[in-house]
């Protein structure tokens, strides 16, 4: 049932712990949203899930496997800025979403001219058809980070991987950039992680929401403590718990 | 108004622009004028009429042994080396730069090998280059490339290491190989870098040729230079430094539009 697994995942730097005791499973198509304070390891964690980090005990699988050394095509990963390549158009962008797992990072012949039409046809989606031939840094954040999801998708990961992915966005493109996600979820159902510092829109985009705090702290020494999940919300209902719970268990129901 | 506020307009710049020669050229003519009504036979500093007939001549006559102009046979010559090798550490420094750039091993191995000896002087090690490779083309080729290339090389490696992490980290997620992202991803970002590169290092590498062609030479811009010196022939040296500026600042412009030309997407967000 668990699509991904955090089993007893700890992480320090030198002698100074950021994580520890980390644990929790979660299920495909789950939307995870991340928050906490400021260091508390969340971006961390974020980091150990696309394998650019390796815990330091403990592992991470996904539907199973080993824990990732390297970041590979089975996470995508979208960041809160530098996410798209600046010396490639917004339409090249999607292309080499395709291509850069080639051995020369090309596509050639009828694999490019299919690639090209599926670009097209994701651009069409998500609203960029009229931008194709531009570079990024002549779009705006919020089309940029659009692309940046775009392109994400296109390589079809297993979990999708946020970084305060809207954090750098007015608050107006932030709830269309919320409406283009929500939809692009109901229509992919993608595993997606999100670290954000925005509590509204953590459990407004997530089915559940995870809290880093440190539970153990010590004045004399703030570093000998890490981090780990103190509270798990269920985020679906606008966060009121078992609003479903009847339709789980009929034989509650009054008569 | 404060100064850091005042701007010229228009035409006031292009004249701000045009004085600093203007001023030159007759304190130039100035000077020769003063010294030349002393003493007509003065030849230190020539007339600029005087320059001008030098240079149509070295242009156009050819010389009375060989029937070939000198002048032209200079610059190819001096060109020839130049490009020769400003494109031989141009492909080195790109090599080496990619390579310390993402490869924490070649980091290890080069970063502090091509530091210090980006700090031994070219010109000490001359000597050296006439005795192991003679007194032809290749030693002279060589000064170039050991001149220019460590300081392009540092360059370019910290140009790849400051490309953003997160790009890196994309394009792993996107199943690039170490290759694919040398090629796809940095080589593109740094080729702009590479060519203000080389338009910063064509001044050393003027350099580093007139100094080795001085020394010893057959042909050449700097060879000439040094040859006429002997005779006081400051007619022929200025037509020479004022033929050398001139290509440098063509190559310079070159280098410029292509530069802009090539990389689009550097303009993008301007």
């Amino acid at each position: 049932m668990s699509f991904v697994s955090v089993t007893n995942v700890w992480q320090r730097y030198g002698n100074r712990s950021i994580l520890e005791r980390v644990n929790t499973t979660v299920a495909e198509g789950e939307f995870i949203s991340i928050v906490g304070a400021s260091g508390c390891g969340k971006s961390t964690f974020l980091r150990m899930l696309l394998a650019e980090e390796r815990p330091y005990k403990g592992a991470i699988s996904i539907d199973g496997g080993e824990t990732a050394v390297e970041p590979n095509r089975e996470r995508g990963v979208v960041f809160q800025k530098y996410s798209v390549f600046p010396h490639l158009t917004v339409r090249e962008n999607l292309i080499a979403a395709e291509s850069f797992e080639k051995p020369f990072g090309r596509l050639r012949g009828a694999a490019r001219k299919a690639a090209e039409s599926r670009a097209d046809a994701t651009l069409e989606r998500i609203g960029l058809n009229h931008v194709s031939g531009q570079y990024p840094a002549s779009l705006s954040g919020g089309m940029q980070q659009r692309l940046a999801i775009g392109q994400a998708m296109t390589a079809k990961p297993r979990i999708l991987l946020l970084d305060e992915p809207f954090g750098a966005l007015d608050p107006g493109t932030r709830l269309q950039m919320h409406d283009f996600l929500l939809e692009l979820r109901d229509e992919t159902n993608m595993t997606v992680f999100m670290v954000t510092h925005d509590l509204d829109e953590a459990f407004k985009l997530g089915d559940r929401v995870l809290v880093f705090d440190k539970p153990r702290w010590d004045p004399d020494d703030p570093g000998l403590h890490g981090a780990t999940i103190t509270y798990d919300f269920d985020a679906r209902n606008k966060g009121m718990p078992f609003q479903d719970i009847l339709d789980q268990y009929p034989s509650l129901a009054r008569d | 108004m404060r100064l850091i506020n005042h701007i010229p307009a228009r035409p006031g710049a292009i004249i701000l622009a045009a004085l600093p020669f203007v001023l030159i050229f007759v304190a130039y003519s100035v000077a020769s004028d003063f010294r030349l009504t002393a003493n007509p036979q003065d030849k230190l500093l020539p007339a600029p009429s005087t320059i001008a007939e030098t240079a149509e001549r070295l242009f156009t006559t050819p010389d009375k042994r060989s029937k070939e102009i000198l002048l032209w046979n200079d610059t190819l010559a001096s060109l020839a080396r130049l490009s020769g090798g400003v494109a031989i550490s141009a492909a080195l420094s790109l090599v080496l730069g990619l390579a310390i750039g993402l490869l924490p091993y070649a980091r290890s191995l080069f970063s502090g090998f091509i530091a210090v000896l980006s700090m031994v002087p070219p010109l000490a090690l001359l000597p050296i280059l006439f005795i192991v490779f003679g007194l032809g083309e290749v030693s002279k080729v060589v000064l170039i490339v050991i001149g220019i290339t460590p300081f392009m090389t540092r360059d370019l490696a910290q140009r790849v290491m400051e490309i953003p992490k997160e790009q890196i980290v994309k394009a792993q997620t996107l199943g690039a190989s170490s290759w694919v992202i040398a090629q796809r991803v940095a080589l593109p970002q740094v080729l702009p870098r590479l060519i203000s590169n080389v338009r910063l290092s064509l001044g050393s590498a003027w350099l580093f040729l007139i100094a080795a062609e001085a020394v010893a030479s057959d042909v050449g811009l700097g060879y000439r230079i040094f040859l006429v010196r002997r005779y006081l022939a400051m007619d022929v040296i200025l037509t020479y430094v004022i033929w050398i500026t001139l290509l440098a600042f063509v190559i310079d412009w070159l280098l410029k539009s292509l530069s802009r030309r090539a990389f689009p997407w550097m303009e993008a967000g301007l």
